[in-house]
């Protein structure tokens, strides 16, 4: 019997019907793919003493976010920001990070803790190769030192080495206008004041030569009660202190300090004042603490800062922090890099982030860049001044010379074999 | 280690006032702590890990009661007041539940509580430290005795703690109330055999236990920063305390802080590295040369 062929259908155009079809339901599938969104996994704390900083790094990364996404998203992706609390425990940090990466889906680690945990969270970054911004962290070796360096991580934060070359300049003019030969120092016992409390001493001996530090204090992190420093220091008689205590110690050891009359024995340049998480907690602020600014939104004295500081006060009935700042820049620049590299790949838009300068109202003339080198951020206002118990608090803010910092750096980084 | 400092400071008047003051503060606060720490274990038999978090209550109670009415000693009594009656109805609602049980229970029972109380403190006053402010009374210039520095807020602070380390003490030794404690603390059956309520009078010496802690946290809040877990430190240096005194004595617990307090403020110029470690291993002495502590019974 012959074999007649059908007209209709036949096989071929069943497998193209079949194709297209398949084609066709699979269409919505990709279409959500392109538009899924986009989660990022942000370890930070959210408990404990350092809890404001965190919470005011969350508000500061979703005031941007829901600028991004208003704007289209990443790429076209709305950001869907997993935020868990780190309660400042390195251990918990890492884990934390971990499991946003494996278990929650996350493409992207932003803020990586304080300098008590980056370390661990960093290295949580090296061994799944996912990209990570750390936000809070100012230990200098995170990024200067070559053996943590990582292609797939940055940090978008002050300085310690920045800091202490711009702070001691500052207290170096200080110390020989008013003969400040004798200081101590008091710090929190662990990388970030270890490290920016050596650094700090080393340029301001190399400014001011004839200083002498006689006498050291490193109080735990997080330490209750300061009195036994407090006195401690009284006994050596120094003419000025540098501490780097920061945050809920800083505010517990001004107001310990106070009642010993410490700040008319001589003249304080703590670091971390100019915030206004300290500037606004301590109820008896002591006027002329020198300090560097951290953020206050007269410093750069731009409209751009003014503004941004207005808007978070706007909608958080409070003003923003050091970490907020850094934090809000992190994301501008995950946003520029990702149009850069018109791409949401961790990959491609690491290379987009190295070497990225871009548009900041925290900027010293405007912008800030992600240095190539070292995936660090350089470019940020950074001045010191001088307290007075009301706003605007620091109102004079002399700022530093990032051709003097660079310069400086270079050779710090050389000194510890760094380059 | 800087014993050339330590030893100048022993040949100074000026630093001997000075550390010593300092550290009588440090032990005065811890006493207040460790001593309603060591009533509940003496009356109770129970170790209360939860007790940390009275002293954070105590602090926080007196910053809000000095925010609404600006009056210290309305915030000192709100912090002590207010820690009582939350330990009358923490001991009678839960702890009550777990007498004679195992230890373990009881522990893992306070340390539940102790996250609880965290996290009610940071739904009721946020997460971010929070600090009380000097009073405007002690606002004033510190005082020099013998060209040593001591801050009239600290002599108050020693003053209110010695008080109620001797009233506290009196009233245990010599009022009728205080006899009753101490022998429901011997032979609570006996106690209750003659129709005295061991229920009220354990729930009276846990909120006075409360009461105590809540004491130190109220002083404590003009010059420490007040945030959610606060208490976890105090309850270990207190621990430390009652360990070194013997658990359930009273003396034992003023002498073990106060030379904690003093260990900790000369050993911070002489051992400035180690000044914690001093702590645990003058600990460590304690227990290997008394293992009941200096003023502890030994248990039959």
């Amino acid at each position: 019997m012959k074999r007649t062929r059908k007209p209709g259908i036949t096989r071929r155009s069943t497998l193209a019907l079949m194709g297209a079809g398949a084609a066709s339901l699979a269409a919505p599938w990709v279409a959500r793919a392109q538009a899924k969104t986009i989660k990022i996994g942000m370890p930070t704390i959210l408990s404990g003493r350092v809890a404001q900083l965190g919470t005011s790094s969350r508000n500061a990364v979703m005031l941007e976010v829901e600028k991004v996404n208003a704007a289209g998203g990443l790429a076209g992706r709305q950001i869907e920001m997993v935020i868990r609390d780190s309660k400042g425990q390195p251990q918990e940090a890492a884990r934390i990070a971990r499991e946003l990466v494996n278990t929650d889906g996350c493409e992207m680690l932003l803020d990586g803790e304080a300098s008590s945990g980056s370390f661990a969270v960093h290295e949580v970054a090296r061994d799944l190769g996912v990209l990570c911004i750390h936000t809070c962290s100012e230990a200098s070796s995170l990024t200067a030192d070559p053996k943590q360096h990582i292609p797939n991580a940055f940090r978008c934060v002050r300085q310690g080495i920045h800091d202490s070359i711009v702070g001691a300049g500052y207290a170096a003019g200080i110390a020989k206008a008013k003969g400040l030969k004798k200081w101590a120092t008091c710090s929190p016992d662990y990388a970030y004041g270890r490290d920016t409390t050596g650094e700090f001493v080393l340029y301001l001996k190399k400014f001011a030569p004839d200083v002498e530090i006689i006498s050291e204090s490193w109080p735990k992190l997080f330490q209750p009660d300061y009195t036994e420093v407090v006195t401690k220091i009284l006994q050596a008689k120094p003419q000025a202190l540098y501490s780097c205590l920061w945050g809920g110690d800083l505010t517990s050891y001004i107001d310990q300090a106070n009642i010993y009359a410490m700040f008319t024995q001589m003249e304080v340049f703590a670091v971390n004042m100019a915030d206004y998480t300290a500037l606004t907690v301590v109820k008896n602020l002591p006027k002329g603490i020198h300090s560097g600014d951290r953020y206050i939104k007269t410093f750069p004295p731009t409209p751009e800062n003014a503004a941004w500081g207005d808007a978070y006060k706007a909608k958080y009935n409070e003003y923003p922090t050091n970490w907020s700042w850094q934090n809000a820049t992190a994301v501008m620049f995950l946003n520029e890099a990702v149009k850069k590299a018109n791409s949401t790949d961790g990959k491609k838009v690491a290379e987009a982030l190295t070497g990225l300068t871009i548009k900041c109202p925290f900027g010293a003339d405007g912008t800030v860049t992600m240095r190539a080198d070292d995936h660090t951020l350089v470019g940020y206002a950074i001045g010191w001044g001088t307290t007075i118990p009301q706003e605007p608090y620091v109102p004079d803010v002399k700022a530093g010379d990032w051709k003097t910092i660079f310069e400086l750096e270079a050779e710090w980084k050389k000194s510890k074999g760094y380059t | 280690m800087d014993l050339d400092a330590l030893a100048s400071c022993l040949a100074s008047p000026a630093c001997l006032v000075t550390q010593t003051t300092s550290g009588l503060i440090i032990g005065m606060l811890l006493f207040l702590v460790a001593v309603g720490l060591t009533l509940i274990f003496g009356v109770l038999k129970v170790v209360n890990f939860s007790h940390g978090a009275f002293y954070m209550f105590g602090a926080y109670f007196a910053m809000t009661a000095y925010q609404f009415t600006g009056s210290f000693a309305l915030a000192i009594l709100s912090g002590a007041v207010g820690t009582a009656i939350l330990g009358l109805i923490f001991e009678r609602v839960f702890m009550s539940r777990v007498y004679g049980r195992d230890v373990l229970m009881q522990l893992l029972v306070c340390y539940a509580f102790v996250l609880i109380f965290d996290d009610v403190v940071r739904m009721i006053w946020g997460p971010e430290f929070r600090s009380m402010g000097m009073p405007a009374a002690f606002q004033v210039p510190p005082l020099f005795i013998a060209g040593g520095v001591v801050p009239p807020y600290y002599l108050l602070l020693i003053g209110v703690a010695l008080a109620a380390a001797v009233v506290l003490g009196l009233a245990l030794a010599r009022s009728r109330i205080g006899k009753v404690i101490r022998a429901a603390a011997h032979n609570p059956g006996m106690v209750s055999a003659l129709g005295i309520n061991t229920g009220l009078i354990y729930g009276g010496v846990f909120a006075l236990g409360g009461m105590l802690a809540g004491l130190a946290g109220a002083l404590a809040a003009p010059v420490r920063s007040l945030t959610p877990g606060m208490g976890f430190s105090v309850l270990i240096e207190s621990f430390i305390v009652t360990v070194i005194g013997g658990m359930g004595s009273i003396l034992g617990a003023l002498i073990g802080a106060l030379l904690i307090g003093l260990i900790r403020s000369f050993g911070s110029l002489g051992f400035p590295l180690f000044t914690e470690g001093l702590m645990y291993l003058f600990m460590v002495i304690v227990l290997v040369s008394r293992p009941t502590g200096l003023f502890g019974k030994e248990v039959a």
